[in-house]
């Protein structure tokens, strides 16, 4: 119990310190611009002629790919650069504590930046009769990938100090995340690979997974793949921040 | 209450604590001196549990900071060397982050960051964001988060580092304050610091402990500890240094300064002398039978800056000659 209040309080203070600053409004604004963008211009909302969220989720990942690491980026090396870093770990909080609580309250600010989408829903519901169970469907999976990039961004910004490299450091290895499951670069790896391999690779992209999500089905195999990944990013990050500390 | 047994940290070849081991009990304010990067921050971190120790033992109110490093913390107020906070948040807001996170709630919390609040004199600027304060401030601030569960160990990197004169008496007489209920280690550049707020001090250089005491078992050791230095007027200098040297608790006599008819001369005792009380009487005994007349006569007391000087300069030098 004591452990959940703590993380709890590490949380509360994070999840303020993103509000505290100007760059949580300007991360909403972008996002919510980039995702109507996206949606209706590029996605092509109307043109396609369907009752869902398709033309959203579809570019999902790709906003992700840039706003998550900006969001994440700060975590730990801010707490670097600052000497916080001091602070927190020499109060009596486990380091998973301190890694988990501030995961968590970057998680939540995803979760309400997301949750601002939600006139597209009125929309779609106003025009047409979606079925909202897909809507849904959608809306966890984008939730897990961006934990799941998130939890990457944790990784990397506990690396360095210098939040730019953070934020390049984690915006390509989420590429890299996504790339290998991409169609083009599947079609042409299986011009030369064997089918099983193209398969096994395209098994580590977050949009073979993704993929389930949108069609709004939740098979248990992409929950555990999700949830891998944040699990043995954050557990990475917690080696990272150990070894600093050992010197 | 703080046990620290072989401390050693290596940082690749070089040995940045070099074998420490200490006490400090309940009541004792124990003074870190030494020159920087000698390993005062070094052992700090180690005993607050920040970096593990390569090899040695740490243990704090009876619990090993590495196997129960969780029941240590809680027993231990920290402020770490540049005194960091979250610049964003407000003196308040970070006060009530940090008892929180100490397990304070309700009427705890209040009357400890009240508490903290007060003793920090922080009650004009609650609100404010930590990052518009003078540097003077956020020191405070980080001292108080380090006090607001009523710790029985104090740890404090520097606790007066950056501060005006008043503040810095503020902070030493709060900290002899809280000494006598606490154990406390702070580390210091300002000799006079030491004096004023310790019990004990150890001063460490290149990671070695080379001195353990009390202040004034530290200033007994610096070379003029004892010495009595008195003017005297009537004959020449040579005359007066002669009679002196003669005496036979006197290891070694110097003139310091010599306008007829006064001369300035500096006494030392003999190692066996304790004080520097006996030697002045028979001074003033010789200067009687003399018919020298004394204008001034005064008994030494050893400075920590001496001491200081003596124990940590000496290897330097000859390090640098090798580097040269």
């Amino acid at each position: 119990m004591a452990n959940w209040s703590v993380i709890n309080t590490i949380a509360k203070r994070e999840l303020a310190a993103y509000f505290q600053s100007p760059v949580a409004y300007v991360f909403l604004v972008v996002f919510l611009l980039l995702a109507g963008f996206f949606t209706f211009s590029l996605g092509g909302f109307f043109e396609l002629g369907e009752a869902s969220l398709n033309a959203f989720f579809n570019w999902v990942p790709w906003l992700f790919l840039f706003l998550v690491p900006a969001v994440g980026m700060r975590l730990w090396s801010e707490e670097r650069r600052q000497g916080t870093m001091e602070l927190l770990l020499t109060l009596p909080v486990a380091t998973w504590q301190a890694i988990v609580g501030k995961f968590l309250a970057s998680w939540l600010f995803l979760a309400i930046a997301l949750a601002l989408t939600f006139p597209l829903v009125i929309t779609v519901n106003w025009l047409g009769d979606p079925d909202n169970g897909v809507i849904l469907a959608g809306y966890v999976g984008s939730f897990l990938l961006a934990g799941s990039f998130l939890s990457v961004a944790s990784l990397t910004s506990a690396l360095t100090r210098n939040q730019v490299i953070a934020f390049i450091l984690a915006l390509v290895l989420c590429l890299l995340l996504i790339l290998v499951g991409f169609a083009p670069v599947t079609s042409l790896l299986a011009r030369w690979a064997a089918p099983w391999v193209v398969q096994g690779v395209a098994d580590f992209s977050v949009l073979t997974h993704f993929d389930g999500f949108q069609k709004g089905v939740l098979d248990s195999r992409d929950l555990i793949f999700f949830f891998s990944i944040m699990a043995f990013a954050l557990f990475t990050t917690g080696v990272v921040i150990r070894s600093h500390r050992a010197g | 209450m703080i046990k620290v047994q072989n401390l050693t940290k290596s940082f690749g070849p070089k040995k940045a604590v070099d074998d420490a081991s200490f006490e400090v009990g309940k009541g004792e304010v124990l003074g870190f001196l030494g020159p920087n990067g000698a390993g005062k921050s070094t052992t700090m971190r180690m005993i607050t549990g920040f970096i593990p120790p390569t090899a040695g033992k740490v243990s704090v109110c009876g619990f090993d900071i590495i196997d129960n490093p969780l029941e240590a913390k809680r027993r231990i107020g920290y402020l770490p060397e540049a005194a960091p906070s979250y610049q964003e948040m407000s003196v308040i807001a970070f006060l009530n982050f940090t008892a929180e996170i100490r397990g304070l709630r309700g009427d705890g919390l209040r009357r400890g960051v009240g508490r903290a609040i007060e003793a920090c004199s922080l009650q004009s600027v609650l609100n404010q964001s930590i990052e518009t304060l003078s540097k003077g401030f956020r020191h405070r601030t980080c001292l108080a988060q380090s006090i607001v569960h009523d710790p029985e160990v104090l740890i404090l990197d520097e606790p007066t580092d950056g501060l005006d004169p008043n503040q810095k008496h503020e902070i030493r007489s709060l900290i002899k304050q809280m000494g006598a209920s606490k154990a406390i280690i702070f580390s210091t550049h300002i000799l006079e610091e030491v004096e004023a707020a310790c019990t004990r001090a150890i001063i460490i250089d290149r990671g070695r402990i080379v001195a353990n005491g009390t202040p004034d078992e530290l200033k007994a050791r610096a070379d003029n500890a004892g010495a009595v230095s008195m003017v005297l007027s009537g004959p020449t200098s040579e005359t007066i240094n002669g009679k002196i040297c003669l005496m036979d608790t006197v290891r070694k006599s110097e003139v310091l300064e010599s306008q007829p008819p006064h001369t300035l001369v500096r006494v030392y005792p003999d190692k066996s002398a304790t004080d520097g009380f006996a030697l002045a009487g028979a001074l003033a005994e010789l200067a009687v039978r003399e018919g020298w007349k004394i204008e001034q006569l005064q008994t030494e007391e050893g400075k920590l800056d001496d001491v200081f000087r003596s124990i940590t300069l000496p290897d330097t030098h000859i390090e640098n000659k090798k580097a040269a």
